[in-house]
């Protein structure tokens, strides 16, 4: 199968976009490549991320400017394609600004920066991000955010609930769903949510820093090889088709 | 021309631990008749129009867009009729 194509958002004040270009092209050996805000056109990626960071310094609300960016327009009309985006940390708060992601990151509970490694629990493995993952497994991820409180209205999470759009919650190392696991106050431990047609997922959690060996975790190489999965099984249904 | 004054509050229904740091601190100086603080944000801008009613829509449609975000947060705007901008 031919090298994916990640094509990685670069705003100014995105600060993980060279992990995700390094986890993406050289632990993964995909085909990575940074694509400017100002550009009105992603080209031919497969995939887009949108990385973690502080996009227009978090002016007004985290995310908020962000989506105004060209590019975003692209964005938009590939997710709505059925496009495969990952959003990352401030990726997240960028979708759900620019209403690709319904909720929003409200400012974590304890008022503080936490960045530290997390333990996930995949709520829903039968994504294209988390193909690769056993259901109701744990992950160790890192965090690094002060806005990842996620919040919706209970209509908006009943729904997400039952539609198995929560992907992962924060949980203790053996997998329990906690009040004391949850670093940042968000409803129902929720760390990341997939749209309803399931190709945009939103994360806090940095798996792109969690996938060289020689960090000593590569649990976060778990998404990229699902992404990459996903696209396997879609080659396979095409030939048989 | 107007002077347009915004104020963007998150929704009653969220918490607002920001907020309630700040009256614990209010509460330390000793005024513990103050309650239920809340923290938001002031934006001011002149709509270059003379016609109030476009005032109101362009401001209007500036905080619904941009402004706020409807899913966690409410605002109030106040409109004043000016001769010259107020901070050029």
């Amino acid at each position: 199968m031919p090298k994916l194509k990640f094509g990685i958002i670069v705003f100014p004040g995105s600060n993980c976009d060279h992990d995700a270009h390094y986890a993406a092209g050289t632990i993964m050996g995909q085909d990575a490549r940074f694509i400017w805000h100002k550009d009105s056109s992603l080209g031919d990626v497969d995939v887009v991320i949108i990385p973690g960071g502080f996009s227009y310094g978090d002016y007004l609300r985290c995310g908020a400017i962000a989506r105004f960016s060209p590019i975003m327009k692209d964005v938009v009309r590939f997710a709505g394609m059925g496009g495969t985006v990952l959003g990352i940390c401030n990726g997240f708060q960028i979708l759900t600004e620019a209403g690709l992601l319904p909720g929003t990151l409200l400012r974590n509970a304890s008022l503080k920066f936490v960045c530290k490694d997390v333990f996930l629990k995949v709520e829903n493995s039968d994504t294209r991000f988390t193909g690769a993952c056993k259901a109701g497994g744990v992950l160790r991820i890192p965090i690094a955010h002060g806005d990842g409180n996620y919040f919706a209205d209970a209509e908006t999470r009943a729904r997400l609930e039952e539609n198995g759009h929560i992907v992962f919650r924060y949980c203790s190392p053996g997998g329990e769903i906690t009040a004391e696991a949850n670093p940042n106050g968000s409803q129902g431990n929720i760390a990341g949510i997939v749209n309803e047609a399931g190709n945009v997922l939103g994360m806090m959690p940095h798996p792109e820093r969690a996938c060289d060996p020689i960090l000593g975790n590569t649990d976060g190489q778990r998404i990229f090889k699902s992404v990459m999965g996903s696209f396997v099984i879609q080659e396979v249904v095409h030939n048989l088709s | 021309m107007f002077h347009s004054k915004i104020t963007v509050t998150l929704r009653t229904s969220i918490l607002d631990p920001q907020g309630k740091a700040v009256e614990h601190g209010i509460h330390s100086l000793g005024m513990t008749n103050i309650e239920h603080v809340r923290i938001g944000k002031f934006i001011e801008f002149d709509v270059n129009t003379e016609a109030k009613e476009e005032a109101e829509r362009v401001t209007m449609e500036a905080c619904r867009k941009l402004l706020a975000n409807p899913v966690m947060e409410d605002f109030t705007f106040t409109l004043e009729k000016i001769q010259k901008p107020v901070h050029a």
